[in-house]
């Protein structure tokens, strides 16, 4: 500590620099923070996704719908354990913007296939009673207040008219961090009420009796429907899933390459601002070696000031990024993990303090070979 | 070739058979020649001489600054060739002190700052270190300008925050290379009658480099080089 006053005056020396300096790595560290936050909530989805899970759709799109007649077919298949159903209902909550997945399923089977999701018994029997009951997901209710007994109108945006609903349980995952903002209600009701689509189910979840033989599961429920008027697409949920998030292209692959070119420019800007600073500063490196400071300790005071902007800025960078992210989802449920864990300010922390480590290890280095004689000789 | 010989009396620097030799190329320049010298402790030692003659280089080598080519340098019968990088850095820090010229003060740092300098790397807790420098600056009679920067002061001023620099460790041996070479005459000789006091009241000993025969009339003895060799050496008062 009792160099303190030396490193923090040679950084004050030129504020100017100094600012900027910090400023570029409180912007590479608001990027990498940002990015690490959209790439966990792009793969939030395939990260929670069960192994065993197999999703059938069909194959022409995801939106076209499969015969209710399937559920029977599938569940004859070698290798099913089970299998349910849902369907996308799109309704809309009071507001274009409040939007959050709304689904159908079939409440006779929905939790032997998710047997992840986590509901008290007694709610998920009043759910059961009434047909325009409804569950929501523990996040899904905290983002609206929701209570269990509260009306839930919903604005249907495929099957016209308001819809409402009863609240009767709230679940979760068993997993906790896993996202819970999902809106369930009964496929009996949507069946009952929609003015056309009777018989059709959105998409069938299968669960298999052994992940290892998915393959050929999904292969034998495609083949089995193969030339029908409603061909199947089989996929695991996790395929499934991530294959959703990579419609807009390869997230991790696009993140990982501006991250390490932020990273790289980074490094190559900030070490040669430090070499420079290092430069401008030959005569007095050298009268420090001659009043006494070893090489290590030149180098020391050196990769300490890198370090100094290199903290100061990537803590800047990361209360940015939490700032922004405090909250939540801003696309009103398509990425419900939408925030910046500990472990990633821990790790834009670490990368902190390894780039200020590395910008001013090349710098440090010449400063501490630096011949007394040579350098005053060179001033 | 001139030996100050000081056996029989306690001597401080002892240098025998000093070669530096310079490579440019395939050229070798030959700065200092087989270089003699015993100082006394407590002495004051002008080196003159025109320039290229070898007494910053003489200087910079009994330092600990630069490696001989040849030949032995002890100070308090420590054989600086002998210490490896760290222990000559350490025994530097503890033995010597350095007065430049230019006088060479951190710009970023207070005259307290640059005093305290030397004391940061010794095991002086705060308050002790901030006496040392306080006494250190009142010897240098700037205990008033603590908190002015080296830009706010003057010349003589910035040589005295050196002089206070080097003598805050309270070395034996004080090594000045020109030090009123960048001031006016009355500076410069406020400057030299610092260093004749430090000798004498403090006795300290002094190797100064310098152009001034008026400034090397204050020391005890001139040494003359020329071309790498002590060719004579005069004690003050006498006549050359």
């Amino acid at each position: 500590m009792k160099y303190l006053h030396l490193v923090v005056a040679n950084l004050l020396r030129k504020k100017f620099r100094t600012i900027l300096t910090v400023g570029s790595f409180a912007t590479a560290l608001f990027l990498f923070g940002l990015l690490t936050v959209i790439d966990k909530a792009m793969g939030s989805g395939g990260g929670v996704a069960g192994a065993d899970r197999l999703l059938v759709i069909n194959k022409v799109s995801l939106i076209m719908p499969l015969p209710y007649s399937y559920l029977e077919r599938i569940r004859r298949i070698e290798g099913v354990d089970d299998v349910t159903f849902s369907v996308w209902f799109g309704g809309v909550y009071q507001d274009q913007k409040n939007f959050f997945p709304n689904v159908a399923i079939d409440t006779g089977t929905y939790l032997n296939v998710y047997s992840d999701i986590r509901i008290p018994e007694n709610e998920w029997k009043d759910f059961l009673a009434d047909r325009q009951g409804a569950v929501a997901g523990r996040d899904l209710a905290n983002r609206f207040d929701w209570k269990i007994g509260d009306r839930i109108p919903l604005e249907g945006s495929i099957w016209p008219g308001v819809w409402e609903f009863n609240l009767r349980g709230i679940w979760e995952m068993e997993d906790k961090s896993a996202p819970s903002s999902d809106f369930y209600f009964q496929y009996k009701y949507l069946e009952e009420q929609r003015p056309w689509g009777d018989g059709t189910v959105g998409w069938y979840i299968v669960k298999v009796d052994d992940p290892a033989g998915s393959a050929s599961v999904a292969a034998a429920i495609d083949g089995g429907f193969e030339n029908s008027p409603y061909e199947t697409k089989t996929d695991t949920e996790k395929m499934f899933l991530t294959g959703f998030a990579n419609q807009i292209g390869n997230i991790r692959l696009i993140i990982v390459s501006i991250g390490a070119v932020v990273f790289v420019t980074l490094l190559l800007v900030t070490g040669n601002t430090m070499a420079i600073s290092v430069r401008e500063r030959t005569a007095e490196l050298a009268v420090l070696k001659t009043l006494g400071f070893s090489g290590a300790g030149v180098l020391g005071l050196v990769i300490a000031e890198s370090l100094i902007i290199s903290c100061i800025g990537g803590i800047i960078g990361l209360l940015l990024v939490k700032l922004l992210t405090m909250r939540g989802d801003p696309t009103g449920g398509l990425l419900p993990v939408f925030y910046l864990s500990i472990e990633a300010m821990g790790a834009g922390f670490a990368i902190s303090l390894l780039m200020g480590t590395i910008a001013g290890l090349v710098p440090g280095m010449s400063a501490m070979r630096l011949g007394i004689v040579e350098a005053f000789r060179r001033v | 070739m001139v030996r100050l010989d000081c056996s029989g009396t306690d001597c401080l620097v002892q240098v025998r058979n000093l070669d530096k030799k310079y490579y440019r190329g395939n050229e070798v320049i030959d700065v200092l020649r087989g270089t003699n010298l015993d100082v006394a402790r407590g002495e004051f030692v002008a080196f003159m001489g025109p320039s290229g003659s070898g007494k910053t280089t003489l200087l910079n080598l009994v330092g600990g600054l630069d490696e001989p080519t040849s030949g032995t340098i002890a100070i308090d019968g420590e054989l600086i060739n002998d210490l490896s990088r760290r222990n000559l850095t350490r025994f530097r820090s503890q033995y010597i002190g350095f007065i430049f010229q230019m006088y060479n003060l951190i710009p970023v740092l207070t005259a307290f700052q640059n005093v305290q300098l030397p004391l940061l790397l010794t095991r002086l807790s705060g308050s002790e270190r901030r006496k040392h420098v306080e006494t250190a600056l009142d010897i240098v009679e700037l205990g008033g300008r603590m908190k002015h920067y080296p830009s706010q002061l003057s010349g003589g001023e910035a040589q005295r925050v050196a002089i206070a620099r080097a003598i805050v460790t309270d070395p034996v041996l004080l090594l000045c290379d020109e030090p009123t070479g960048d001031l006016d005459r009355r500076t410069g000789d406020g400057i030299l009658e610092l260093l004749k006091r430090l000798s004498k009241e403090f006795g300290k000993t002094i190797l100064m480099v310098t152009h001034d025969p008026r400034a090397a009339a204050i020391a005890d003895t001139i040494l003359h080089l020329d071309k790498g060799v002590l060719v004579e050496a005069q004690r003050s008062g006498e006549a050359s």
